[in-house]
């Protein structure tokens, strides 16, 4: 039998004794975001933060308690100025007024940041996945209450209801990724929710039913790869948010305890001496807003490659 | 000799996507001369819309035009669009395929209309409203001033077109350029527009561009053609010149693959394989009905989407279901494979009830009976390779196979429907639309099922590939002996692959008899009406014919009185009343009617 479609012309000119590879959604959006001169920086960018927080204790001579009372509130000076506070070539940033190297605890810092970002992400996507794919898939009734109980949730203020659970249960590491995780995972739920309906109705998930595909087979084989798209998207506008969500608790001095730190926590502190000490408050900003940007651009690049329609 | 309306030379239309550079329109000659219809022809991804969307400025963002397009002798590719609209709107207009999307849904028909007028011929306001209702009355909008002051969505589907027609003709144009005007309509309301808008070529002198992939509707329309392919012009001519002495080969082969309605006997019956006389009835369909609740207000009624059919299927045999949109033809093959629960009646399958059965059996059941759908990319998982596509009923309803004898099944199956086996490893969005239809038909039949539905499974297809559709299908047909059920709302297609036809009318049957008996012989005047609105691919025959007309629209399915419109003797005038339900009657062996009256 012949194949005469249109479009097939070039297809039929491939090698024919072995298996052509076909492009899978994945690699062509991955491809389309490695075009993406924006989002490749960010990533790049990321990467470098990233990389600096794992390896921050063995990057300085200092640890990120160490207090050198000779040397309290220095403005950097690498370039060994005299006269001015001299904390000698190795205080990269300046220190704080407790004579702590501020470089390493931006570092310290953004290993709990990024780290909240990410674990309190996961909780919420798990949360909200299951959640979200099983009202969307069920759907009737027992979406009208799954999602009415959502709805209920979303109508508490979050930062109090974060706020009471860190005075109820005091200040606590990992607490805190579970407060902010559990407030996320609302809009996760709503998001998956949405594109399972979408996706149920499609003529694919008739086939599979046709074809004699179980329930738990489709939402596995069907749903739950069709909706990762737009849940990739976003997580990665998720980590951002939560990110600041947990510096604006630290701010308000309900996040990490001292002398353990994170951006939130040095960015109240440099806040408190702006006028003496701005170091304090540029360093850790540029950092947290570097980070904050990165993520917005990766995830304003999936959502073009992974849509290239939508643009 | 009359002047040249229009004049491209050299029109080259690019578009960059992120992906690649597509030349969608290379070096295109083309003109449109006074008082005349211009057909162009093609498949789809030909090129025929973006050359004149490029035409009259109206590309999307990341396309790019070149060459020259003249109007009156006057250069207006590359124009501002200020330029343009000069001239665009009023001297210049095009209608779509789509008229709910072209009309603006916050807007009367009436405030849309007048606004036309208002912007491009400055006319006062009652005045503009006096020339809309004429224009209204020239397109056949019966009472036009009602009309005017409803919304388009108010109106059904070939009065949106009608109105778009409207705003296209209010400003008294040179040229009117219509992009496959009647594609998505029925084919009686495609019927009716195409006469207005052949009458108001005669009436107005306005020269028409026809686009168009139908070669039918184009036979009866044009003056002269243009084929094109692949961004080309492969062929023009005066339309009878095209279509009785065409010179390109790909022409003719565009005038082959579609299915002629007055040749059928001649072409497709020869290739239908016989019944065996004692074949015996495998499905029997006593009395279905599918209702659908709809809100209407605080109330909910019952739309019947399906409402009160039986027939049988003999093994082996190929039903062909006929009917518009909103027949209820979907609803009934998913009612029959249990895709959508049914409200009332039995469905016996090789005489078991399927409503008895439980999930289980039913699932294993499946194996029996597979579906090919309509729309081929949409029917395919995009994250999955065609591969897994065509494997999942193997997976699911055969588990004992083994991963290797899977692989094995899979590639012999796409062996047998055209593709190449080595593709098992790509994705939906790597193929064509025909190729993709292909994995969905060797998916239905990789179970080697003894029913297999087909839900317009060929329509979203271009000709050529529509026509090795049918082969593809009636060739595996008798190659795994199974039966068939075969919905179309394209009349010629049915007639290729067939045994017995079934017309369907807003869920009830009106007609049922053998193929050659429903062409040759139809009997109900809704058959007769949807026969002789097919367009035909010969211009002379095009032209000559009379058409059966159904008077008025297409009424609501939520009026209890639509049922009866072929029997208004016997209709109550209330929306609500419980009506007097149209009998079968047997006027031939194997010949059912629906009672109708008389026509006059």
């Amino acid at each position: 039998m012949t194949v005469t479609d249109i479009g097939s012309d070039s297809a039929a000119l491939m090698i024919r004794a072995q298996d052509v590879q076909g492009r899978s959604l994945w690699v062509d959006a991955w491809q389309r975001l490695l075009k993406n001169r924006a989002a490749v920086v960010s990533m790049i960018v990321l990467g470098t933060i990233a990389v600096l927080a794992i390896l921050a204790p063995w990057l300085s001579q200092y640890s990120y308690d160490f207090q050198d009372y000779a040397v309290t509130s220095c403005a950097p000076n690498w370039w060994n100025e005299p006269g001015i506070c001299n904390a000698g070539g190795t205080h990269w940033f300046g220190t704080d007024s407790l004579g702590r190297d501020l470089f390493v605890r931006v570092l310290f810092g953004a290993r709990v940041s990024l780290a909240v970002g990410l674990v309190a992400t996961l909780v919420s996507l798990m949360i909200g996945v299951l959640y979200g794919a099983t009202a969307g898939y069920l759907g009737g009734r027992v979406d009208g209450v799954m999602m009415r109980l959502v709805d209920v949730l979303y109508s508490l203020p979050f930062i109090f209801f974060v706020i009471i659970l860190m005075v109820v249960f005091h200040r606590n590491f990992y607490l805190l990724f579970v407060a902010i995780g559990a407030v996320e995972w609302l809009t996760m739920a709503r998001i998956v929710r949405g594109q399972t309906l979408s996706i149920k109705q499609k003529e694919f998930i008739e086939a599979a039913r046709a074809a004699g595909v179980g329930s738990l087979g489709i939402i596995r084989r069907h749903v739950i790869p069709n909706v990762l798209g737009p849940v990739i998207v976003y997580v990665t506008l998720t980590i951002p948010a939560v990110i600041l969500a947990e510096s604006f608790l630290s701010f308000l001095g309900l996040g990490i305890a001292d002398p353990l730190t994170s951006w939130g926590v040095l960015i109240a502190d440099g806040t408190a001496q702006m006028e003496n000490c701005p170091w304090l408050l540029i360093f850790p900003c540029a950092f947290m807003t570097a980070t904050l940007f990165c993520f917005n651009f990766i995830g304003d690049g999936l959502r073009d490659a992974l849509d290239p329609k939508d643009r | 000799m009359s002047g040249k309306i229009l004049e491209i030379s050299n029109l080259d239309v690019h578009f960059t996507t992120p992906d690649c550079d597509v030349h969608a329109v290379k070096d295109l000659h083309l003109e449109v001369r006074e008082a005349e219809c211009l057909g162009v022809v093609g498949e789809s991804g030909s090129g025929k819309s973006q050359a004149f969307l490029a035409a009259i400025g109206l590309l999307s963002g990341n396309g790019r035009a070149s060459g020259s397009v003249k109007y009156r002798g006057q250069e207006i590719l590359g124009q501002s669009q200020r330029a343009l609209n000069r001239f665009r709107g009023s001297k210049i207009t095009m209608i779509f395929q789509d008229p709910l999307t072209s009309l603006t849904p916050h807007m009367t028909i009436g405030a849309q209309l007048v606004e036309t007028l208002c912007v491009h011929l400055r006319l006062p306001r009652d005045e503009a409203a006096k020339r809309a209702l004429e224009v209204l009355e020239l397109v056949r909008i019966p009472e036009g001033r009602r009309r005017m002051s409803q919304f388009p969505h108010e109106l059904s589907g070939g009065m949106r077109q009608r109105v778009m027609i409207a705003m296209g003709v209010v400003c008294g144009p040179d040229l009117l350029i219509a992009d496959e005007p009647t594609t998505a309509l029925d084919v009686t309301v495609q019927a009716e527009i195409l006469e207005i808008m052949r009458d108001l070529k005669d009436e107005l002198k306005t020269s028409i561009v026809l686009v168009s992939h139908d070669m039918g509707v184009i036979a009866g329309m044009a003056d002269r053609v243009a084929v094109m392919r692949g961004g080309e012009i492969v062929e023009t001519g005066p339309v009878d010149e095209i279509y009785y002495a065409p010179k390109h080969g790909y022409t003719r082969m565009l005038l082959e693959a579609v299915p002629r309605l007055d040749l059928g006997d001649q072409s497709a019956q020869s290739k239908v394989k016989e019944l065996p006389p004692d074949a015996q009835p495998i499905l029997k369909v006593d009395d279905l009905r599918v209702h659908f609740p709809v809100a209407e207000g605080w109330r909910t009624k019952d739309l019947r989407a399906v409402d009160g059919v039986s027939f049988y299927l003999r093994e082996g045999e190929a039903l062909g279901i006929v009917g518009e949109s909103g027949c209820g033809k979907s609803s009934l093959a998913r009612a029959l494979l249990k895709l959508l629960p049914k409200t009332d009646g039995a469905v016996l399958w090789l005489g078991r009830d399927l409503g008895r059965l439980d999930g289980e059996e039913l699932r294993k059941l499946r194996r029996d009976f597979q579906i090919v759908f309509q729309d081929p990319l949409a029917s395919l998982d995009p994250r999955m390779t065609v591969g897994e596509s065509i494997a999942e009923p193997l997976r699911s309803l055969k588990p004992h196979l083994s991963r290797e004898e899977i692989r094995r099944c899979v590639r012999d199956m796409m062996d047998q429907v055209g593709l190449e086996p080595a593709w098992i490893n790509r994705y939906p969005h790597e193929f064509s639309g025909g190729q993709n239809q292909r994995v969905g038909v060797a998916r239905a039949m990789i179970v080697e099922p003894k029913l297999v539905i087909c839900d317009e499974a060929v329509s979203a297809l271009d000709a050529s590939i529509q026509r090795q559709m049918v082969d593809l299908i009636r060739e595996l047909q008798s190659e795994f002996d199974m039966s068939l059920i075969f919905i179309s709302h394209d009349l010629s297609v049915v007639r290729q692959i067939a045994h017995r036809v079934m017309v369907l009318y807003l869920g009830r049957i009106v007609e049922l008899a053998d193929r050659d008996v429903i062409y040759g012989d139809p009997r109900h005047p809704y058959t007769k009406a949807l026969l002789s609105a097919v367009p035909i691919p010969d211009p002379k025959l095009e032209r000559a014919k009379k058409r059966v007309r159904l008077t008025g629209e297409l009424p609501s399915p939520l009026d209890s009185r639509a049922p009866l419109v072929f029997l208004k003797s016997k209709a109550i005038d209330d929306p609500e009343a419980v009506q007097y339900r149209p009998k079968l009657i047997e006027v031939a062996p194997g010949h059912l009617v629906a009672e109708h009256d008389a026509v006059t």
